[in-house]
């Protein structure tokens, strides 16, 4: 009987009050619209500096002399290093296929094979690149060094590439984490504005009820069902235009365009329940925490 | 369609059968319980003073006025009846109850006790005539059976049947007020606070008014009315008390009127001056 009542409470509420409804559908709307363009855009944008990351790596070069026993000497001493996750050993013959498919004219001149054994030495994270450059090429003061094995010739230097790369990285990563955390403040204080807006159209009638003896929860839940109702149907107005912009617009295109098919980013199902989890809770939320100053009578 | 003639008989005859069911504890004035106790109850606003050591009781069954210039503490007196403002010093009693012991959260339940009508009506403005008064009882947790048996007949007693399904814009200020008066009064509560009811209505309307307060008065409970209608008070022949400044400064007690005086001759006692045949009414 209670929950029947507070249920036609709010559906009343909701169709008499029809145009301050109107537009926090409007808002929870227009906001879950952007959000859930959003939130997959932030997500490949991380992808996309992750795999940057991924590319930071260490090259030591072995001398040219180098045996068999060298190479998988080497390769277990640096797959003893800390921080070091994966290493690629690329030969002569391969580096030189590499190197003659990108300029195939130059190195038909070359009569032999210029190009040393290499390891690539892949850190288990981009940021200690340095240190793993530092355990191959091991600093003996005064800008001396000295080399992990004596069969590796010399190890790359491009401390500032790297640093560049990391930066840039960094730089991405929250950017888009703050301004999605910028959007998710906006979100919410727009919902709760706007409910706050229909709220102080009705304060009236809420001072009437108290008046009269309601409690505040009597007065309150059919606030709250009005912003669940209001919200769930904000959130799937968004949800079905942004499933409509994703089957007609995306997926024809994600076979072209590997940023959305960055594998990184959010299943849709996924963004469904964010989204509409978020309308519901905010304007419900937003309502019954609204409504507070309005009880005071 | 009846007539307002038909509602009016058949509103009166329905007073003369609650009137019937509450004769016999007809409370006297000096006797019983104090439903309201006032002890030396000041309030200040920012420094203005709204009760200056205000010290009044009403006893159970009395109907009481309340009179004084606008802003001599009337309505003070009204909000601080329903625990809307805090005093800020003296004690206030309702039907014994210190209103300082009760919480924040036993206020609504205290509210259900008594019935307030508002000068401005303050009827919920998107629920029919029904669905306000139904609001009352469904606010105490009152049953759909109770609330169909119940509303239609307090209705009735205010001449609202036919009005059941319109919405109080499309009500005159009158109806607006018989609507206010259903809804306070449809719990039964021992006491009724009237704040100004008259003071939007036109005098006819206004006597229309002070005998359904009348008839609820008759049937045991208290009532007390904040006015400024000085000629209607006069007319009544009821309990005054007089605010000036805060301060009481009249209480002219029981024992000019009769108190078992038919709504119906009230009625005809406050129209008589105005120079309209008694038996047209």
């Amino acid at each position: 009987m209670r929950i029947g009542f507070f249920l036609r409470e709010a559906i009343r509420a909701t169709r008499r009050s029809a145009a301050p409804s109107f537009a926090a559908l409007a808002t929870v709307l227009v906001t879950l619209l952007v959000l859930g363009v959003f939130i997959p855009i932030v997500q490949a944008t991380n992808g996309a500096a992750n795999s940057v990351r991924g590319r930071v790596m260490v090259d030591a070069y072995l001398k040219t002399d180098a045996t068999g026993a060298d190479v998988a000497r080497v390769r277990g001493e640096i797959l003893a290093l800390p921080h070091v996750s994966r290493v690629v050993y690329v030969s002569k013959q391969q580096a030189l296929a590499q190197q003659r498919k990108l300029d195939p004219a130059a190195y038909a001149l070359l009569g032999s094979n210029p190009l040393p054994d290499t390891f690539q030495v892949i850190p288990d994270n981009p940021g200690n690149v340095l240190l793993v450059r530092n355990e191959l090429m091991i600093p003996t003061g005064g800008g001396a060094t000295r080399m992990l094995d004596p069969a590796i010739q010399s190890v790359s230097n491009r401390r500032t590439d790297t640093k560049k790369i990391l930066e840039v990285t960094n730089l991405v990563t929250i950017t888009a984490a703050a301004l999605s955390v910028l959007l998710v403040i906006a979100s919410v204080l727009l919902i709760a504005n706007t409910i706050r807006l229909s709220l102080y159209a009705r304060r009236r009638e809420v001072e009437v009820m108290k008046l009269v003896g309601a409690t505040d929860w009597f007065i309150r839940w059919p606030f709250v069902i009005e912003g669940v109702v209001v919200g769930a149907a904000g959130a799937l107005l968004a949800l079905a235009v942004l499933g409509v912009a994703k089957v007609a617009l995306l997926d024809p295109l994600a076979h072209n365009w590997t940023l959305i098919a960055a594998p990184h980013t959010i299943a849709f199902p996924a963004l469904v329940i964010v989204l509409l989890a978020t309308g519901v809770l905010v304007s419900a939320v937003g309502s019954g925490l609204s409504l507070r100053r309005f009880l005071r009578v | 369609m009846p007539s307002r003639i038909d509602i009016a008989s058949r509103a009166r005859k329905r007073s003369r059968d609650l009137a019937a069911q509450h004769s016999q504890p007809s409370p006297q004035p000096s006797s019983g319980r104090k439903v309201i106790e006032f002890r030396g109850v000041s309030k200040l606003y920012a420094g203005d003073v709204g009760l200056d050591h205000a010290t009044f009781s009403i006893e159970r069954g009395e109907f009481v006025f309340l009179v004084g210039s606008t802003g001599s503490g009337k309505s003070t007196v009204m909000r601080l009846l329903i625990k809307e403002l805090e005093p800020t010093s003296g004690v206030i009693r309702v039907a014994g109850h210190d209103l300082a012991d009760i919480g924040r959260r036993r206020v609504p339940y205290f509210r259900r006790n008594i019935g307030v009508v508002f000068q401005d009506f303050k009827l919920l403005p998107n629920r029919t005539v029904y669905d306000n008064v139904a609001y009352a009882l469904q606010v105490t947790g009152g049953t759909r059976k109770e609330i169909r048996a119940k509303v239609p007949d307090i209705l009735r007693l205010t001449g609202l049947s036919t009005k059941l399904h319109n919405f109080p814009h499309q009500l005159s200020g009158g109806e607006q007020q018989r609507v206010s008066v259903a809804r306070a009064f449809v719990n039964h509560p021992p006491l009724l606070l009237a704040d100004e009811p008259t003071g939007n209505l036109d005098p006819e309307t206004s006597i229309d008014i002070m005998r359904l307060l009348y008839r609820i008065n008759r049937t045991g409970t208290t009532v007390l009315v904040a006015t400024h209608d000085q000629a209607m008070v006069d007319k009544m022949r009821r309990r005054v008390l007089e605010l000036a400044e805060g301060r009481i400064v009249r209480d002219e007690a029981a024992g000019l009127y009769t108190r078992d005086e038919t709504t119906r001759d009230l009625a005809r006692r406050l129209r008589a001056p105005s120079g309209r045949p008694p038996g047209l009414e």
